[in-house]
């Protein structure tokens, strides 16, 4: 596992997020959510439906704005610089946010032009050819499989060496190949000193690579913890106690 | 995969935001928005064809309604040639869109460090070049047709035809945008769009028949192109500034 | 009974006095129209019409601002309050519209022999009248309230700024006939038709404030109304887990 930076100062962690909320109407998403995330840290967090980890992903990343408490991402508050926080940014969700209609070489030369990654045309060839696409570079991907696809999005969220990644239920759906893939390339993200949050509801998937591991229920983080030593056994046990109890 | 250990390429990307003012870099980002619409259109054609064909249709249904045989082309042309382009026009804003929502790409352009006017821009030119590749063919065309000489005022004629298509473009690309959202957006689209651009309607088939029978750009013409340049200004402008409110979840 | 709050008295006193209001100075309008206001050289009594007709026109353009300014303030405090009076306002100015195109016709027909001119004003407010009532359309079909509000402060805000463009444009394109009344010689309104006019203006500004009043506080009912929907809804759905 490895080390937190010593030399990390709180207000460049990569995420510190206080009394986090999210309302929609009456109905509160997150209900007040206290979380951070160290460099390098691999944190997942579990959940049934309706917990509120995709909306907490989705501000993280932007997408929706928070309508109460603070965010910070690598000491910057996303609302007043989003631009610098995008940037270091990586998601993975169930949508692939690929263009069907542009061959897999021009969606991922797209991208890492949209995110100023310099030499953007190398980096696009050297990541198709990472993913084991490099010969169907021109192709449609709308004539690509449901897996290849799948390859294709990861290489796309990862295109501009993003810091922080985050995933929501990346696994949901995928095929061996893609699986073993994602796999192998969150094993060498988290091990660079890069930091991932990922949601799922899959115990055991989540309790591989992770470094902490949370429970969220209800709009809030109920349970965190190391996930050193921690058996899958346990996890499931305790999963169930936090869950059951909030309801 | 290589992932660098040390300090990432987008970390410092963040710290330092680049060689380019920031201005020039959302321009530049507007600009490959653009070209991502319009390379797709060249690998696809889902569009084009159908505007070009929806056009024409436009052109000879008008042919049937006021029989150009017997009329002045010159009195009616304007008129039609503009209700031709315009309904080709909200074909383009609606696919605009469209191609977005398939696997939720708008999303993936929403995490991206890019502007949402810059967004806004980048749909904007590419609806706008489509209508004019349009406009590029169904002109010559008509005037063919309908036997009259474009060839004379053909540069003048491009500028009022470029007028215009920018604040067409602008305003149907902010609606676009809004009616992909809601239901029935196919048909709200043409309401809002034709509504909202009553004054660079009129001036369209104004000036267009003010070059056609005067064969110059000054007098009546003159103050028509005016006001589509105000109508471009104005709007473009609001556009780019209301147009994170439309993209906002 | 607990007795009411002085604020809470003077809003439903202000509730009864308007509408009220609005009758006198209805009644107070008529009598300036047709008694009070000098009888015009050209079109004689049927003129009487335009001190309800252009009036309304006025106040539905002003209506109109009102929802420019509040579509401004929701995109910038995002407080609902301010989508309530932007909407209000803006069916209420839709109205004010619709009477202008209704006493047109009125109007025309008599004096000019067809029902529709193509009259600038009359047609700038019949493309207003198009526009607003594409925003509500565009309120309608939006399911997701938030979106449902910012659509309409963005099309409150681009609307607005089109009025000027369409009233120029209708002009230069119909040529610009302006409308003058004489009684006798010399342009401009004379001094009894001024006060029949400013009647109307005063009749159509308290109509407006007596709708606003009216539609603003249904508006926070039904925003409560749907609050309180959707927080028994989750109650329930947490209670039968």
């Amino acid at each position: 596992m490895p080390d937190p930076d010593p030399a990390a100062r709180p207000d460049q962690l990569p995420l510190v997020a206080r009394g986090l909320q999210r309302r929609y109407g009456p109905f509160r998403a997150l209900a007040g959510v206290d979380l951070h995330v160290r460099r390098g840290e691999f944190l997942t967090v579990f959940g049934p439906n309706g917990a509120g980890k995709t909306t907490l992903l989705r501000i993280v990343a932007s997408l929706i704005r928070p309508t109460g408490g603070t965010l910070a991402v690598f000491g910057v508050d996303p609302r007043r610089a989003p631009d610098q926080v995008k940037r270091r940014i990586g998601l993975i969700a169930h949508n692939g946010y690929l263009y069907g209609g542009l061959s897999a070489l021009d969606n991922l030369r797209f991208y890492a032009r949209l995110y100023d990654v310099p030499s953007a045309a190398d980096r696009a060839d050297r990541l198709l050819a990472e993913v084991g696409l490099a010969d169907r570079a021109g192709d449609l991907v709308r004539t690509y499989s449901r897996g290849m696809q799948q390859r294709l999005s990861i290489a796309r969220a990862l295109i501009h060496d993003p810091d922080l990644v985050l995933l929501d239920e990346p696994y949901t759906g995928l095929d061996q190949h893609a699986s073993r893939m994602l796999r192998g390339i969150l094993e060498q993200v988290s091990g660079r000193g890069r930091s991932v949050i990922m949601v799922t509801h899959h115990i055991e998937e989540g309790l591989g690579l992770s470094s902490r591991v949370a429970v969220m229920t209800r709009g809030r983080i109920a349970w965190q913890a190391e996930a050193a030593g921690l058996t899958r056994g346990e996890m499931e046990r305790t999963y169930h106690e936090v869950v059951g109890a909030a309801a | 995969m290589s992932l660098p250990a040390s300090s990432s390429p987008a970390a410092r990307a963040a710290l330092n935001p680049g060689v380019l003012p920031g201005a020039g870099r959302e321009a530049r980002k507007a600009v490959l928005v653009c070209a991502k619409d319009l390379r797709i259109e060249w690998r696809n054609l889902d569009n084009l064809p159908a505007m070009f064909f929806f056009s024409l249709l436009i052109l000879v249904i008008f042919n049937f309604a006021f029989d150009f045989a017997s009329s002045d082309f010159r009195i009616l042309a304007p008129g039609v040639l503009w209700v031709a382009f315009t309904f080709a026009g909200v074909l383009s804003f609606g696919h605009s869109f469209d191609l977005e929502r398939d696997a939720d790409c708008i999303q993936g352009l929403r995490i991206a460090p890019i502007d949402p006017g810059s967004l806004y821009l980048g749909k904007m030119m590419a609806n706008g070049v489509s209508m004019l590749l349009v406009e590029l063919v169904v002109l010559p065309l008509s005037a063919l047709l309908f036997g009259a000489d474009l060839l004379p005022v053909a540069a003048p004629l491009g500028a009022v035809v470029l007028a215009h298509t920018v604040g067409f473009a602008a305003v149907g690309t902010l609606f676009g945008a809004m009616t992909a959202r809601t239901r029935r957006g196919d048909v709200l689209l043409p309401i809002l769009l034709f509504s909202v651009s009553v004054p660079l309607m009129i001036s369209a088939v104004k000036s267009t028949s003010a070059l056609l029978s005067e064969g110059t750009l000054r007098g009546e013409a003159a103050t028509w192109l005016t006001m589509a340049c105000i109508f471009d200004v104005v709007f473009v402008t609001a556009a780019y500034l209301t147009f994170e409110y439309v993209l906002e979840e | 009974m607990t007795r009411p709050s002085p604020a809470r008295s003077a809003a439903r006193a202000l509730r009864l006095l308007l509408p009220v209001a609005v009758t006198g100075l209805a009644v107070g309008t008529l009598y300036l129209a047709f008694f009070h206001a000098a009888r015009e050289r050209v079109m004689g009594d049927i003129q009487r019409i335009f001190y309800f007709h252009a009036p309304a026109g006025l106040v539905c353009f002003f209506a109109f601002f009102v929802t420019f300014l509040a579509s401004i303030a929701y995109l910038a405090t995002r407080r609902p309050v301010w989508d309530i009076v932007g909407r209000a306002s803006t069916e209420a100015g839709l109205l004010l519209c619709s009477i202008v195109l209704l006493t047109g016709p009125l109007w025309a027909r008599p004096v000019w022999g067809t029902y529709w001119t193509w009259e600038a004003r009359l047609t700038t407010t019949l493309v207003l009248w198009l526009i607003y009532a594409a925003y509500l359309m565009v309120r309608r079909y939006t399911d997701d309230p938030d979106q449902q509000a910012r659509f309409a402060a963005v099309l409150g805000i681009v609307g607005f700024l089109d009025v000027p463009i369409v009233y120029w444009s209708v002009r230069v394109w119909r040529g610009h006939h302006p409308l003058v009344l004489k009684v006798s010689g010399g342009g401009g309104l004379e001094q009894s038709m001024q006060h029949a006019f400013l009647g109307g203006v005063a009749t159509y500004v308290a109509l407006y404030a007596c709708l606003m009043m009216l539609r603003v506080p249904m508006g926070r009912q039904e925003e409560e109304l749907r609050w309180l929907r959707e927080r028994a809804a989750a109650m329930r759905d947490a209670g039968s887990r």
